[in-house]
């Protein structure tokens, strides 16, 4: 990728004014009036963009055994994800769980280029939504452009009204359904709803209003800048991409020279290009994609399908700006096949096999020892040797449980606690043990101990290793 | 902090603030040159121009910390207008956390001994409270240690029940037992000695005790009576049990008798609230019911 630094929106290189020899360092953003193309690529992304969409808004309102299926709970610090509760004793998940989102962008990338950016990056689809309403409140493209430059009226009062109060509502539901994901959403709702803010509460209002300006700003104002100055993935994805990464490109072979032309008669020498600016003109980022490849080129494939069509009109061939690799625009041939892309995929299906087998043999408690800290070990009255423990014993799941305490070692040690323990759902239970053995029993002053918890019901174990300490003598 | 070093603190704060604004407004533009004129092994570094709209986050970032130090304390010595102070937050937290449990303790504190017994919620309030507490000397399972009382046993040093416990962990207990190695001297504490342990039914020389017998009704019975039973009022151990809270060798029982022990168990009121002492007074008689 050739990262030619440069201006949002236009190419070229840094003005220099004549004469002056200043240039502003500061840099006011320019306005990208995109214009509606539809096509091939334009309902792939629909059809990729609707289902996570829907997927975001209607997930918290599952229910699982009478709970919200999605909830991150923090005050309580339990996640509940479809049944299962993690906790931040399982935060080791999570770490896994990023290491896994991390291969999958470094695979797909490797592959199949800025297809996160291009098809399912939140903002790309809320600025895709977002320049929608744009759309239905004030019209084309040349219609915008005419509203924009126009000076304030009624109608561009309305208009504009129309529009932030569309962005405003879809970014209010964007936040409520954020915030929905950490406090039970239905009460949320249904507080929105009555404007009971007793049942919504302060710090919910507060993150909803921050989460509905956050969207508001950065799909309706910042869009590309986002992109282009805010994202790091943008930055670090060229690190992914070799002559084999599918890339949005133009076939300048093919294209060039440029020129315009009426339909229907001789070219004169000129390429398939005929520079009617249609590309540049849906560019949701605002560049010429003629220029070559750029860091600001997010993969979304508008300019491929605005092309082909204005090719299918013209009656030449489609395909002059098309997803291809530098090897394929060269001549050459796609390897999909690759060191970096084998090992990328490699690493991810090998986390993903170790994330899941972690998921399905977790143990739903968990067992802590700690040691008693004031004595080593305690002469008891009848001529025994006493250490004490504590155990805090952690029931993990939503349901009450009942398990199995069992002590084990070499020694015939005698157990204070009784063998069974019950737990509430969601129980941090506290347990003071005490184990004990005649005097002359103890075969060396530290030995090995293994407390093993488990729950009868299920067959699954929680073993935890800790010492029995006695006089060295 | 000296006034000389609060007003350095507060120039030195204020001309970095006023002086990041003049550094941003003074680069509002270039003359000409595309590059900053740094080279990396031959890696020029362009000069771009910076989105104006970061500009604008950088001058919020200035207006906002101009108002944090007016209300915050951060300009040397001056409070700030908000009055806020990490020990009034801590407060204010307590106070939070306080209120949150104040009408669980009072629920708990209505039970009675037997009652808080039974109730697990009381159980575990008060274990945790134990824990925190008590654990230190008594142990977390509350079978003491030595010089700490085992509260898990039937022998109680200041007497049995609920009330006694109660009235032990809110004002304390200050025990003394007198160093008697000078009164008695060497022969005298191993007589003794002897004849402790003859009380408390362990082998013993039945000659030296017998010689103990008197020393032990002229020093000792003032305490812990005639026949070495103890006394509840002077938290007087019994020595007859075989219970030892120093140790109960000849060694040990000797080293007693010659420097004496000073047992102190630290008074609680003020430290708990009443309603937590009573809660933790149940859980500590469950101990000994429990065995």
């Amino acid at each position: 990728m050739n990262g030619t630094p440069g201006r949002a929106g236009t190419q070229e290189e840094p003005v220099k004014l004549e004469g002056f020899g200043e240039r502003d360092l500061y840099q006011r953003r320019e306005k990208i009036f995109t214009r509606y193309v539809g096509g091939f690529f334009q309902r792939l992304r629909f059809f990729t963009g609707w289902p996570l969409l829907a997927g975001y808004f209607l997930l918290p309102w599952l229910q699982w055994d009478g709970r919200q299926a999605v909830l991150f709970d923090l005050p309580t610090r339990q996640f509940q994800i479809l049944g299962l509760t993690f906790w931040p004793q399982d935060l080791w998940l999570l770490g896994w769980m990023l290491i896994i989102a991390a291969f999958a962008l470094f695979t797909f990338t490797t592959l199949v280029g800025r297809i996160w950016c291009g098809y399912t990056c939140p903002q790309t689809v809320w600025t895709a939504i977002f320049m929608w309403v744009e759309q239905v409140t004030e019209g084309e493209r040349h219609q915008r452009i005419r509203l924009d430059n126009a000076p304030w009226n009624w109608e561009k009062i309305r208009k504009r009204t129309l529009k932030h109060g569309m962005w405003l509502g879809w970014a209010f539901l964007t936040g409520l359904t954020f915030v929905g994901y950490f406090t039970p959403i239905r009460d949320l709702a249904w507080g929105y709803l009555t404007l009971d803010f007793g049942l919504i509460g302060t710090w919910a209002a507060l993150w909803t209003l921050f989460f509905t300006c956050a969207t508001y700003i950065n799909a309706g104002w910042m869009r590309e800048q986002v992109c282009i100055y805010m994202c790091p993935y943008a930055r670090f994805q060229s690190a992914m991409f070799d002559k084999d990464t599918l890339i949005v490109s133009y076939d300048a072979a093919r294209g060039e020279p440029r020129g315009a032309r009426k339909r229907g008669t001789d070219p004169q020498g000129l390429g398939d290009c005929i520079d009617c600016q249609l590309c540049v003109q849906v560019c949701p980022t605002g560049i010429d994609i003629r220029d070559g490849l750029q860091y600001q080129c997010i993969g979304c494939a508008h300019c491929v399908d605005a092309c082909n069509q204005v090719m299918d009109k013209m009656g030449y061939e489609p395909r002059l700006i098309r997803y291809t690799t530098e090897h394929e625009l060269s001549g050459g041939k796609t390897h999909w096949l690759r060191p970096r892309s084998v090992g990328y995929a490699t690493a991810l299906i090998a986390m993903m096999a170790a994330f899941s087998w972690a998921i399905v043999t977790r143990v739903p408690f968990e067992v802590d020892v700690l040691r008693e800290r004031g004595q080593l070990y305690q002469a008891l009255p009848d001529g025994g040797i006493g250490n004490q423990y504590r155990l805090r014993v952690l029931n993990k799941s939503q349901l009450p449980t009942t398990l199995a305490l069992e002590v084990r070692s070499v020694l015939p040690l005698s157990v204070s606690a009784q063998s069974s323990i019950a737990l509430a759902p969601a129980e941090l239970l506290d347990l003071p043990l005490t184990l004990s053995v005649p005097a002359d029993a103890l075969t060396s002053p530290n030995v090995a101990v293994e407390i093993v918890l488990c729950e009868p019901s299920s067959g699954r174990c929680d073993t935890e290793t800790t010492r029995f300490l006695g006089p060295a003598s | 902090m000296s006034s000389a070093w609060s007003w350095f603190v507060i120039i030195g704060t204020v001309l970095s603030l006023v002086g990041t604004l003049a550094f941003l407004l003074a680069n509002r533009s270039t003359s000409g040159e595309e590059t900053t004129g740094h080279v990396h092994d031959g890696i020029q570094e362009y000069d771009n121009p910076l989105p104006l709209w970061w500009v604008g986050m950088f001058i919020v970032t200035i207006l906002f910390a101009g108002g944090y130090l007016i209300y915050f304390p951060g300009l040397g010595n001056f409070q700030g207008l908000g009055d806020w102070s990490s020990a009034g937050q801590v407060a204010r937290e307590q106070q939070a956390h306080d209120s949150r449990f104040a009408p669980l303790y009072q629920k708990l504190a209505q039970l009675d001994e037997a009652g808080l017994h039974a109730d697990r919620q009381a159980q575990q309030v008060g274990r945790r409270l134990f824990i925190n507490n008590c654990s230190t000397c008594h142990g977390v399972t509350g079978q003491g240690a030595f010089g700490f009382p085992n509260l898990t046993d039937d022998e109680w040093i200041w007497g049995e029940g609920f009330d006694k416990v109660k009235s032990a962990v809110t004002n304390g207990r200050q025990a003394a037992m007198p160093p008697w190695g000078a009164a008695l001297g060497e022969e005298g504490v191993e007589d003794v000695t002897q004849h402790v342990l003859q009380l408390a039914g362990k082998s013993h020389d039945a000659e030296a005790a017998q010689r103990g017998a008197g020393k032990f009704a002229m020093f000792c019975v003032a305490c812990h009576g005639p026949e070495g039973h103890g006394n509840p009022i002077l938290g007087s151990p019994n020595l007859t049990n075989d219970i030892w809270l120093y140790g109960g060798t000849a060694d040990q029982i000797a080293f007693t008798l010659r420097h004496g022990r000073n047992g102190n168990m630290p008074a609680f009121d003020g430290v708990l609230d009443p309603e937590q002492i009573h809660i933790l007074s149940g859980y500590v008689t469950s101990l000994s019911v429990r065995n």
